[in-house]
């Protein structure tokens, strides 16, 4: 960007309202470990005359946690500002090449990960779950890490269990589920004639056809963006530890099975400190009977990324060693617990492989919040 | 009930800016004389030098002007213009106090403030007057600007051809022209005498000079101007009729640099201004008003935006795309034309420089140099920096360690305007106190006579 | 009426504010051809003296009757005028004001548009003041004695100057005692005076001044009447037994401070999660002497040796809604700071900041001198505090290094700004003032009158109105206290005259007016079945007016007539 263009881009994405505290940049968790610090780059934009964002392949480094935005007191909203840098290089087509396949991936089928389409329903296997097409109460959505994922899909597997025991009415849509698009937008394909948009348009016009009343999604990912991104129609949006901390508390989930286990729960970012939705996955947890719920330093607020977010779950890492995952697993370690708790599929993978990096596996093991209950029914 | 003494007691304001002019308001009107004594020919002090205000962007004249009509008009106020207090001396209820009104050669009472006098003046548009800090000029005689009160016309003692030469060509111009015969050659200066109970000393501030900062261009380069010229630049009523010019260019690039004189012990001026930081934001933003592409940048240590509704404007001054940096820079220089500030930005850690068209010096405030021998003449202490010596810096910030002589507004040390106004009024419900005991005390008297 | 009206007519250009968007001369011109125009006339500053001059020379001359200026908005001038014309022997309901500047020039760009509109306003208000009557002015005699809400620096400085200066004045404090919040404080900048011994001695000297009345435990609940005539109602409570007192003042001065920002909005600091993590106003209970360790700095039972104070704790901070600057907080930081150095010189003090703001006298002296004995100033809004072994660590980014640090720290200090207290918004509905978007209250005007409010004989004084350090509340305490006591001097006040009017005839007693009316100002007359309007009550709003459904109720000076006519010209142009 030369400097015209600059201007009107820092005016656009309101970075004149910065005045350089540098709170943005010690809360990133990139920033200790990476050369991506957002106060820098707000600075840039403001006073460099010009800008290339090519020479910014640190930009690629963001998870999207957005806890710079959320603590800027001078609501400048920098990882937006990193999103729309972002947008600049897709445009370029300068995209890291595993990103590359990830975008094709959901303009083709639906998914990011290559996968076919009509495999998408393969984890129901031979439970109790009916497809939306005869409406339901509760329009269950899976999302494409927990259809296709080994690991994730017993996640959904265990919500399955969890419903029917609840009575709960709900249905999927299996094969013509499709990417909520969350990621694809957090890596910069937004706005006009974005892939993300498109994605809003069809998809959100075809979901609009099925009879619903709640929309409940596996993943905070699929949850923030169909709250914020897409027209729900009035419709509610949940995260299943809203949904379920909800039955709980109506008396409709009732857990006998003692788990006696040392659990910490690690905040997901699109959750907790996107969402605020903290209270409610420790509800949960604290509902089992026998488990005994520890809080890492780090929680809630003040949570650690996983380094999931923004389309990094899909990066090669040289150093996965030093991935904040890793990070969280010796916080963990530290408090003793022999569960790693989380609620989101992109958390339960990173952290699954933090745990694997470290040979932990004696040590501790990730569990999704659903899991854990499933387990206590 | 007695509350008609045969005399009210009276209280001497000295200084007729802002502060003066809202405590001897609120003394006369809670029924007090006040005798309200301004060494200009004009009240209004520095705030009627200024355009806007921040952070509400009023516009100085709009609401300084009534105030100056109700004090002109006041039945309680005896105003003395063009007058200096020469000598004081105690007296068992109060002070004596010497005044020494200074010849206009214009009668007041005649002078109906047409202008025709300084429209005739053989040195007309030849004087730098005051009040447009040297960015206009003016006849020899004059009204320092169009909303002065009292809008009596002075002869310049110190410019007039004839008082300084003893010759103004074949006739006096000035004289054939008023219409009313108000010029008199053969005025003196009046000494008056006062009695009064209490003092308030509203002697206010000066700029700082910005010359005892060489290394910023101030005198050198056209481009370099201080914060109050940009005032009267920037003022619908000053010199260019609000129009932003370096000569007969408007600038587009424009740099301001904050803290000219304040937080610099180089000059023995320690002192934080107070002000400074917010005129310069409001600068900025005006510079937006009025030149829409307009690239500015403000260079500074620390933004000082402490008063009620002053962050928010900072704020809205950046997101109108002023750009802050934080650095005090080291020099302005001359280069292929144009003017470079050359400063570290401590946030880059770099070293650059800034080209610019206007440079806007924020120069702080200063005692006025009369304030040692205005001091003497009470016997009152200054404090370390210069200004007026309040009792306590804490609780008692308008007393002296005189129990009737109160300090209002930059006399004191820098303030801005709300916050002069509020010590204006707390140094007049001090003043109120000593009047209304020796009122009480007056009574008692009269009806022990009685 | 003026059957055959002599109007002047005045047009401001307010420098160039005004004409520089409205052809003045040519709007002159134009309104010198209306109906009933004696005389028009532009000026530079009509508000200046011999703008002023023009018309009082002008009503003697012509023999005017009515005067319309047209100039900026009423609310800046209207008075000024009013007072003119009363000079020179009219009534001040003969004036009528057309806003040419905010309504005008200030909105329009296109000169020809402006001068168009400009026209159109001044025509509708010469319509109007052709119908304009005089009014009555009147004046109410006062109660001399004032009322003080809140004991504290602010309102004890307000209260002891009304007193001093004979004026009977009642104090009410919610608390057990005077002196407020600055009475918590340890030591005063920038001499480490004791706070409690220095504000003692004007605590004490109003505790023992005969004209003094001092209600502890006690709040204000329900006041009424107007300037000059307040009835008061002040609950105390004592021992459990409430009792309610009603008193009657002249004039009130709201003084009921602030209250300080909870840390805990701030989770990532971890205030209420780790002891060592304190506010500043914790620590200065720690370190006054007549604190539980007796003044010594101890933390978890040990000297802190690393200590680190944050400073704009919800303060300039719109994650928490609170943009304002709270003013004290980085000289109270600096203090305690300095406090720190001197009780543990071994120690290691870091002070985080933003902007340092050293912005009062001598505050910057005081600066120099704190960071002269070796306490570390950076730059840095800290991300968060964390928990690494028995310490405390933290996480911040030194802007100037561009680098981040994490700061090991055994105590922890948050500079906690200043809020409106959450009464703020009760006291504002009981006395009916605004509130400014911070959510302190409003003053009349920031710049002039920024002791007054609103409400004719309310006014402000210390933090209610906004966060200020002790010198400038004391300084605007005595602000509010001459403000309160020019009425008990002059011991009259005047009230409005353009109130409602209730045609007896017309009006069915259905009470509607009485409900919408803010002010209390009507009543029905149970007798008569009438309404009866208390026009020294009347505030002239006319939402009565507007309500009564039998069109009994006129507002004088914004008669359906005068209104009417003024809309009809507007309409026709």
């Amino acid at each position: 960007m030369e400097a015209t263009e600059l201007r009107t881009f820092a005016i656009d994405n309101h970075l004149f309202r910065c005045i350089q505290c540098g709170k943005c940049a010690a809360s990133c968790p990139m920033g200790f470990k990476t050369i991506l610090n957002p106060r820098k780059l707000v600075y840039q934009a403001l006073v460099a005359g010009e800008f290339d964002p090519k020479a910014h392949q640190e930009l690629w480094d963001c998870t999207t946690c957005f806890t710079c935005s959320i603590r800027c007191p001078k609501e400048v909203d920098p990882g937006n500002m990193v999103i729309q840098l972002r947008s600049l290089l897709v445009q370029d087509g300068r995209i890291p090449g595993t990103l590359t396949t990830a975008l094709k991936s959901i303009f083709e089928r639906g998914n990011p990960l290559v996968m076919p389409a009509r495999d998408r329903g393969a984890w129901v296997g031979d439970l109790d779950v009916k497809h939306l097409d005869d409406g339901a109460d509760v329009f269950y959505f899976v999302c494409c890490t927990t259809s296709y994922d080994m690991r994730a899909q017993k996640v959904a597997q265990a919500l399955v269990k969890l419903f029917n025991v609840a009575g709960v009415d709900f249905g999927i849509l299996g094969e013509a589920e499709r990417c909520c698009g969350s990621e694809v937008r957090r890596l910069g394909e937004q706005g006009e004639d974005s892939l993300f948009e498109s994605l809003v348009e069809e998809w959100g016009e075809e979901m609009a056809d099925y009879s619903y009343q709640r929309m409940v999604t596996t993943s905070p990912h699929c949850y923030d963006v169909f709250k914020h991104h897409y027209p729900m129609n009035g419709r509610e949006v949940l995260h299943y530890t809203q949904y379920l901390a909800q039955l709980i508390q109506d008396g409709k989930l009732q857990f006998t099975n003692k788990i006696e286990r040392r659990v910490t729960y690690h905040d997901p970012c699109y959750l907790g400190k996107q969402n605020g939705v903290y209270d409610e996955p420790r509800a949960v947890l604290k509902a089992l009977p026998g488990l005994k719920l520890v809080e890492m330093d780090r929680s809630r607020e003040k949570s650690l990324c996983c380094e999931g977010g923004g389309g990094r779950v899909w990066v090669e890492d040289p150093n996965p060693e030093k991935k904040l995952a890793a990070w969280r697993i010796d916080e963990a370690l530290g408090v003793g617990a022999e569960v790693i708790a989380t609620a989101c599929p992109f958390c339960m993978q990173m952290l699954e492989d933090a745990v694997r990096t470290a040979g932990a596996q004696d040590k501790i093991k990730v569990l999704d919040v659903a899991e854990l209950a499933a387990e206590a029914l | 009930m007695t509350e008609q003494p045969s005399r009210k007691p009276a209280t001497l304001i000295i200084g007729a800016g802002i502060s003066g002019i809202q405590a001897a308001l609120d003394l006369a009107d809670a029924g007090y004389q006040v005798h309200l004594v301004e060494k200009e020919p004009s009240v209004g002090g520095r705030m009627s030098q200024l355009d806007k205000t921040f952070p509400t962007l009023d516009c100085s004249a709009c609401i300084l002007t009534p105030k100056m009509v109700d004090v002109g008009r006041h039945p309680n106020i005896e105003l003395l213009t063009y007058s200096e207090v020469e000598a004081v001396t105690p007296t068992p209820g109060g002070y004596r106090v010497s005044i020494r009104e200074k010849s206009r050669y214009v009668d007041m009472e005649k002078c109906t403030g047409c202008g025709l006098c300084a429209a005739n003046c053989r040195m007309k548009g030849r004087i730098v007057g005051q009040h447009d800090a040297g960015m206009g000029k003016r006849s020899a005689i004059y009204v320092p600007f169009p909303q002065a009160v009292p809008l009596k016309y002075t002869v310049d003692p110190q410019a007039c051809l004839f008082l300084t030469r003893g010759v103004c060509g074949k006739t006096f111009l000035c004289v054939d022209a008023c219409p009313a015969g108000a010029i008199d050659w053969e005025m003196k200066d009046q000494m008056i005498e006062r009695e009064v109970q209490a003092v308030i000393i509203a002697t206010g501030f000066d700029p700082v000079d910005a010359h005892l900062k060489p290394e910023l261009g101030y005198g050198s380069y056209p481009e370099v101007i201080t914060g109050l010229e940009f005032e009267r630049l920037v003022s619908s009523s000053g010199p260019t009729m609000g129009k932003v010019m370096i000569g007969d260019k408007v600038p587009q690039d424009i740099v301001f640099i904050h803290c000219v004189g304040s937080r610099d012990r180089t000059i023995g001026h320690p002192w934080c201004s107070r002000v400074c930081c917010m005129y310069t934001a409001k600068q900025a933003h005006l510079v937006h008003e009025k030149i829409p592409n307009a690239r500015v940048t403000v260079l500074y240590m620390d933004i000082r935006a402490f008063g009620k509704g002053f962050e928010e404007f900072y704020d809205r001054v950046r997101e109108e795309g002023a750009v802050y940096r934080r650095g005090n820079p080291a020099e302005v220089l001359r280069r292929n034309g144009r003017v470079v500030v050359r400063a570290e930005d401590t946030l880059l850690g770099e070293f650059i420089e800034v080209e610019a068209d206007m440079v806007v010096l924020a120069v702080g405030l200063q005692p006025r140099p009369d304030t040692q021998r205005m001091a003497g003449m009470f016997g009152l202490g200054l404090s370390a920096d210069g200004f007026f010596q309040e009792r306590h810096h804490k609780i008692f910030p308008v007393e002296t360690d005189l129990p009737t002589v109160f300090l209002a507004g930059c006399a004191q040390g820098p303030k801005d305007i709300p916050d002069a106004v509020a010590q204006a009024k707390a140094a007049a419900s001090s003043a109120l106190i000593v009047m209304r005991q020796a009122e009480l005390e007056a009574q008692s008297l009269v009806q022990i006579r009685g | 009426m003026a059957r055959n009206p002599k109007i002047g007519v005045y047009i401001c250009h307010c420098g160039i504010n005004i004409s520089n968007t409205v052809d003045v001369a040519a709007v002159r011109d134009y309104v010198a051809t209306l109906p009933g125009v004696a005389v028009a006339r532009d000026y530079t500053y009509m508000c200046s003296d011999p703008g002023q001059g023009l018309i009082v020379e002008d009503i003697g001359a012509h023999d005017l009757d009515r005067v319309v200026v047209s100039a900026c908005s009423p609310r800046m001038h209207e008075l000024t005028f009013r007072n003119a014309i009363v000079g020179a022997g009219l009534n001040p309901y003969c004036l009528d004001i057309a806003n040419i500047r905010e309504q005008c020039s200030w909105v329009h760009k296109d000169r020809d548009e402006g001068t168009a509109k400009a026209k159109a306003l001044v025509a509708s208000a010469v319509a109007r003041a052709a119908l304009l009557e005089p009014l009555e002015t009147r004046e109410v005699g006062v109660i001399k004695s004032g009322l003080v809400v809140g004991g504290g620096v602010a309102g004890v400085q307000a209260a002891l100057d009304m007193a001093r200066a004979g004026f009977p004045v009642t104090v009410v404090e919610m608390a057990d005692h005077l002196g407020g919040r600055a009475m918590d404080l340890s030591h005063t900048y920038p001499l480490m005076e004791r706070a409690d011994d220095l504000l003692g001695q004007i605590v004490g000297a109003l505790e023992i001044h005969p004209r003094a009345t001092i209600l502890l435990n006690s709040r204000l609940v329900d006041v009424s009447g107007y300037v000059g005539n307040f009835e008061a109602t002040v609950q105390t409570h004592d021992n459990g037994t409430v009792t309610d007192h009603k008193l009657r003042a002249g004039a009130i001065v709201i003084a009921t401070g602030f209250d300080p920002f909870d840390a805990r909005l701030k989770p990532e600091y971890g205030y209420g999660q780790y002891p060592e993590v304190m506010t500043a106003l914790e620590f200065e209970a720690l370190v006054s002497p007549n604190g539980p360790t007796g003044g010594r700095v101890v933390v978890n039972g040990r000297e802190p040796q690393q200590v680190v104070f944050i400073q704009c704790v919800g303060s300039r901070d719109r994650s928490v809604g609170n943009p304002y600057c709270s003013r004290v907080c980085c000289m109270y930081t600096a203090k305690q700071a300095h406090l720190v150095q001197q009780s543990l010189p071994q120690a290691q003090v870091t002070v985080l900041y933003m902007d340092v703001r050293a912005h009062g006298k001598g505050f910057e002296e005081y600066y120099d001198l704190v960071r002269e004995t070796g306490i570390n100033y950076r730059r840095g809004n800290p991300a968060e505090v964390l928990r690494r072994g028995d310490r405390l660590v933290v996480r911040a980014e030194d802007t100037f290094a561009g680098e981040f640090v994490d700061l090991e720290a055994d105590l922890v200090v948050l500079a906690t700004g200043m809020v409106p207290r959450a009464e703020t918004a009760e006291v504002a509905h009981l006395l009916k003032l605004s509130q400014s978007a911070d959510g302190f209250l409003l003053e009349a005007h920031p710049k002039l009158r920024p002791v007054e409010t609103a409400s004719d004989g309310i006014f402000l004084a210390g933090c209610v109105q906004g966060p200020k350090d002790i010198t400038d509340t004391i300084a605007q305490a005595k602000a509010a206290a001459i403000s309160a006591m020019i009425p008990f001097a002059r011991g009259m006040v005047k009230v409005e005259s353009a109130t409602c009017l209730v045609d007896e005839d017309l009006c069915a007693g259905c009470g509607m007016c009485e409900e919408i009316c803010p002010y209390g100002a009507l009543r029905l007359d149970t007798h008569l079945g009438k309404m009866r309007a208390n026009v020294v009550l009347c505030k002239g709003c006319g939402a009565c007016s507007a309500t009564c459904p039998s069109d009994a109720i006129t507002l004088q000076h914004f008669t359906p007539r005068q209104v009417m006519a003024q809309v009809d010209v507007l309409l026709s142009v």
